[in-house]
């Protein structure tokens, strides 16, 4: 059977290991044939930032965690435009292309999913 | 489909509860459980924002946690459903899927 | 109807285990069906078993514990998020029983097919904590 599973990302990076634990939920929903998306909005935008360059805190790149999704098959990756203004972000600052959805398109896409996941 | 929207924080302490109800669908429920219960209350930081959705939104709050933080007597906003677990879990059959903005 | 249930939080951090119990509680009271509570990210803490605690302390992984004894529910502590939190989980947990001691009574180590498993199996997928 196969179902419309969102993942929500909320949180910005380099606080946990919550992201990298939450793509692999991705992933593994994806090798079993589902329909994944993945929606960035409020502070999960900052995921995306580009440039990002963690080696003076003695973090990890989380870049290359977001480009393995399309790897995996996950290609619809969106992103909500007023999350991004209310961070002064535009599309050109992020590591991956996105879809972007305006905040009143949210609501589309939540009713069309089985399974929603935050994080 | 509708989708049930479950908040658990304190409108003072974020903003998923004003965030949620900007991406929520007509038709669609908001569930104040935990900390969330003190934006029920009448003059909460969140009064206004509620009271806009109200009407295209269901709002409900979950009462063992009004009660557990001392407001089992007070008289949440006029439109907010007072529920329990039991109301918890038909919320979550009645709506195709539930979204917990923690 | 058929509930996946997810828990992401420990006990000592916030509400949402305790919240998460009382839905599934309910739910099979109410006659539904929880196919799986998985535990995930610091939800892992819920299944650990706590020797430190008194038995009149309340304690949530007990509470957990008899649910699963009375109605005979899939517990499962996310392998992968045991390990990254010191864990110790040997290749052979599932058949020797001995690395899952720390793990409460009723819970056991298991992937995140699991959950995807779950996730296709039930009608409703509710999520608890972040």
């Amino acid at each position: 059977m196969n179902k419309n599973v969102l993942f929500i990302m909320r949180r910005a990076p380099h606080a946990g290991n919550h992201a990298h634990e939450t793509l692999d939920a991705v992933m593994t929903v994806a090798a079993f044939d589902q329909s994944v998306r993945v929606l960035f909005v409020d502070d999960g935008v900052f995921q995306l930032k580009k440039d990002q360059d963690p080696a003076a805190i003695g973090l990890k790149h989380v870049a290359p965690w977001f480009q393995a999704l399309r790897i995996y098959g996950v290609h619809e990756l969106f992103v909500e435009a007023e999350s991004l203004s209310e961070r002064s972000l535009g599309e050109d600052d992020l590591s991956l292309p996105v879809q972007l959805l305006q905040r009143d398109q949210i609501a589309g896409l939540l009713g069309s999913q089985d399974v929603i996941l935050t994080s | 489909m509708s989708v049930l929207h479950i908040v658990n924080r304190s409108p003072c302490e974020s903003r998923s509860l004003e965030l949620c109800l900007a991406r929520a669908a007509a038709g669609d429920t908001v569930l104040l459980i935990e900390n969330a219960v003190y934006a029920a209350m009448r003059d909460s930081i969140a009064a206004r924002q509620i009271e806009t959705a109200l009407g295209r939104i269901a709002v409900c709050v979950l009462e063992p946690d009004l009660a557990a933080r001392g407001f089992a007597a007070a008289a949440p906003l006029e439109g907010i459903a007072r529920i329990d677990y039991a109301g918890f879990v038909e919320l979550s059959v009645a709506h195709r899927a539930a979204l917990s903005w923690c | 109807m058929k509930f996946a249930i997810q828990v992401n939080s420990s006990p000592y951090q916030s509400q949402a285990s305790a919240t998460a119990y009382q839905f599934v509680e309910t739910a099979l009271r109410k006659g539904h069906q929880v196919v799986r509570v998985f535990f995930y990210h610091e939800g892992i803490y819920n299944g650990l078993h706590d020797a430190a605690s008194a038995d009149d302390d309340w304690s949530i992984a007990r509470c957990w514990s008899a649910l699963a004894k009375d109605h005979d529910i899939d517990l499962v502590l996310c392998i992968s998020a045991a390990q990254q939190r010191g864990l110790p989980v040997a290749e052979t947990a599932g058949h020797t029983g001995k690395a899952e001691s720390n793990v409460a009574e009723g819970f056991h180590l298991a992937g995140l097919g699991q959950w995807v498993d779950a996730i296709i199996t039930a009608d409703r997928v509710v999520s608890f904590g972040g």
